[in-house]
């Protein structure tokens, strides 16, 4: 089975779509985050949809794969819907979220065997440093040309093990590693910015020798754009700054940073539902 | 099987895991190495200069080398990240819990400068906690090799025949050597190094030699002691420390660790589950290591045959003879 690669037209229904499989599965799961995985949508879409990453959903540990590695572990309703939409497994297992048995684990669990899933994945931080080891892998001892694409929170970016992983990777100039920081400004404590500052982002990421793109995390051609430059751009890894709304597509939760950790009633998953058509 | 009496070679288990590394990387391409700054310290500085292309430095920044391993585990390859033990097992927990073990990771980790025996770096650099924090941890296998050739052939197996995370635990000072190529080892397997029937001493790493001299000079008082170097801590063999128990009737654990949680914890659970019989414990009692040479060390922190011996009395009046 080959991957799928959709129009700018297609990627917007196929994000809506991975946005309706998330409150379904919060509301079936009853537990769960729905801002993130809801902002992220867009992103997730374009990665797996968009003709960005190469994949075999029917081979999921094929050798030349592009490694996908899930650092913010909480946003993972939409990494396993992106997955399922992508056919790594059927959908129906969607409604398994959390629920004792499953191979959805609230925070992804290697051990459960989910095809498509690399990494476990909870406490933040560590998914960079996996990928930064992977990125190392792939350039200097396998010497492939597959690419590694880690996804980080913004607030994940206060975890000091980042800092240190950015440091590896600009040093080893692994332009086979691209990082996208969800930039949502929202964490659950509240701003990003009141919590722990980050901005300047970017400047600093640039001092640790990567190559930034700032691009809007809602708009498929900016995000096409992006992970085009990212994979062009030689002797430094990219990161792709994705300026996001936390819970984009369900009015009631945008831009809301009460969001964060929480699931949708049953009655704020039809509203969400109907507000998704 | 070895002749305590006469003053033994002396040999660091460093050099055994610097010299282990090497072997394993002529055996198999896929064994890698990352650097934590202090390569020359814990002789990661051996395979560096053998297989440049296969060293990586992270600088001291080891909660990423921790994690980054996983990453090059999870691409196919054998990483060892290597630092001293305090740094290794404790500045890394959480990335060994989720990253390594959570993950099945096949990294192994080298942790040096183990014990009291570091000697006048003082406590912030004495790992005395490693064995209790790794061996909680599940699908880690906890190694404390006794000396430099069995610390060789411990790092040659945890590249060779574990496929999953192995915790490796090693010191920075000379120590006995007296084990040889023909020397039985197997990881999971406690070895009988001494043959007795009174009490049994169960050691790892350098008390192992103390044990050996201990029972020594026990059989001069006409006590007959075992000694069994465990030297794996995970997964622990069960069957050789309840036959200890039901064939001596006492145990006396010796490790330079922690007293709780260490080597001694995991036999007692053993002991109490499987045959219960009187047991003492020679280790660090609760308290922090400070500067000193190393052998002043181990008598002030009372880790020689000396307390070895004083508790075997103990243990044995408790039992009652």
């Amino acid at each position: 089975m080959e991957q799928r690669v959709l129009s700018v037209h297609e990627l917007r229904d196929m994000a809506k779509e991975i946005r309706r499989d998330i409150i379904r599965m919060l509301v079936e799961a009853k537990s769960g985050h729905s801002g993130g995985p809801l902002g992220s949508a867009d992103i997730f879409a374009t990665l797996y949809f968009g003709g960005v990453m190469r994949y075999r959903p029917d081979e999921p540990l094929w050798t030349d794969r592009d490694r996908f590695v899930l650092s913010a572990g909480h946003i993972c309703p939409v990494l396993y819907a992106t997955l399922a939409e992508a056919g790594f497994f059927p959908k129906a297992e969607l409604m398994t979220l959390r629920k004792f048995g499953t191979r959805l684990q609230g925070h992804p669990g290697r051990d459960m065997g989910l095809p498509g899933l690399e990494t476990s994945a909870g406490s933040l931080g560590q998914g960079l440093s996996i990928a930064v080891g992977i990125a190392i892998g792939g350039k200097y001892l396998a010497k492939s040309d597959w690419h590694v694409f880690a996804f980080c929170g913004d607030g994940e970016m206060q975890e000091g093990s980042i800092w240190e992983a950015l440091m590896a990777a600009g040093y080893y100039k692994l332009d086979n590693l691209t990082i996208i920081i969800d930039r949502n400004y929202c964490q659950i404590d509240g701003r990003t910015e009141q919590v722990m500052g980050l901005d300047p982002l970017g400047e600093k990421l640039s001092a640790f020798r990567l190559h930034v793109v700032e691009a809007n995390g809602h708009d498929f051609d900016a995000l096409l754009s992006a992970f085009r430059e990212a994979r062009s751009v030689k002797g430094r890894p990219t990161a792709i700054v994705a300026r996001t709304i936390m819970g984009k597509g369900v009015s009631f939760m945008e831009d809301d940073y009460t969001w964060h950790g929480k699931p949708p009633s049953k009655e704020q998953g039809e509203r969400a539902l109907a507000e998704l058509q | 099987m070895f002749d305590v009496t006469a003053p033994p070679q002396k040999k660091a288990t460093r050099y055994g895991f610097g010299e282990g590394l090497v072997a394993a990387g002529e055996k198999d391409p896929r064994v890698v190495v990352l650097g934590s700054d202090i390569t020359g310290s814990v002789m990661t500085s051996m395979f560096r200069d053998r297989f440049p292309d296969r060293f990586f430095s992270l600088g001291i920044a080891e909660q990423n080398a921790t994690t980054v391993a996983v990453g090059l585990a999870l691409t196919g390859y054998v990483p060892f990240m290597s630092t001293y033990g305090v740094f290794a097992s404790a500045r890394n927990l959480d990335q060994l819990r989720v990253s390594v073990c959570y993950n099945e990771a096949n990294v192994k980790i080298g942790g040096g400068h183990a014990g009291i025996s570091v000697g006048p770096d003082g406590a912030t650099h004495q790992a005395l906690e490693e064995i209790a924090v790794t061996r909680v941890l599940p699908h880690m296998t906890v190694i404390v090799p006794c000396d430099a050739v069995e610390m060789k052939k411990a790092t040659i197996a945890a590249a060779e025949e574990i496929t999953g995370p192995v915790y490796l635990r090693f010191g920075r000072e000379a120590v006995p050597l007296y084990t040889n190529e023909s020397t039985p080892f197997k990881v999971g397997r406690a070895e009988v190094f001494r043959e007795g029937s009174d009490v049994s001493i169960i050691a790892c790493g350098a008390m192992v030699w103390e044990a050996l001299v201990a029972a020594e000079e026990l059989s001069k008082d006409e006590i007959d002691a075992r000694v069994i170097n465990l030297h794996t801590i995970k997964p622990i063999d069960r069957d050789a420390i309840i036959l200890a128990a039901r064939e001596t009737g006492a145990i006396v654990t010796a490790e330079e660790h922690q007293i709780h949680g260490g080597l001694g914890g995991a036999v007692a659970e053993v002991v109490v589950r499987g045959h219960p019989v009187p047991m003492e414990f020679v280790a660090v009692n609760d308290r922090f290591g400070e500067s000193g040479d190393p052998d002043e060390l181990m008598r002030a922190f009372g880790l020689t045959h000396r307390e070895i011996i004083a508790a075997v009395k103990r243990v044995l009046a408790r039992r009652g003879s």
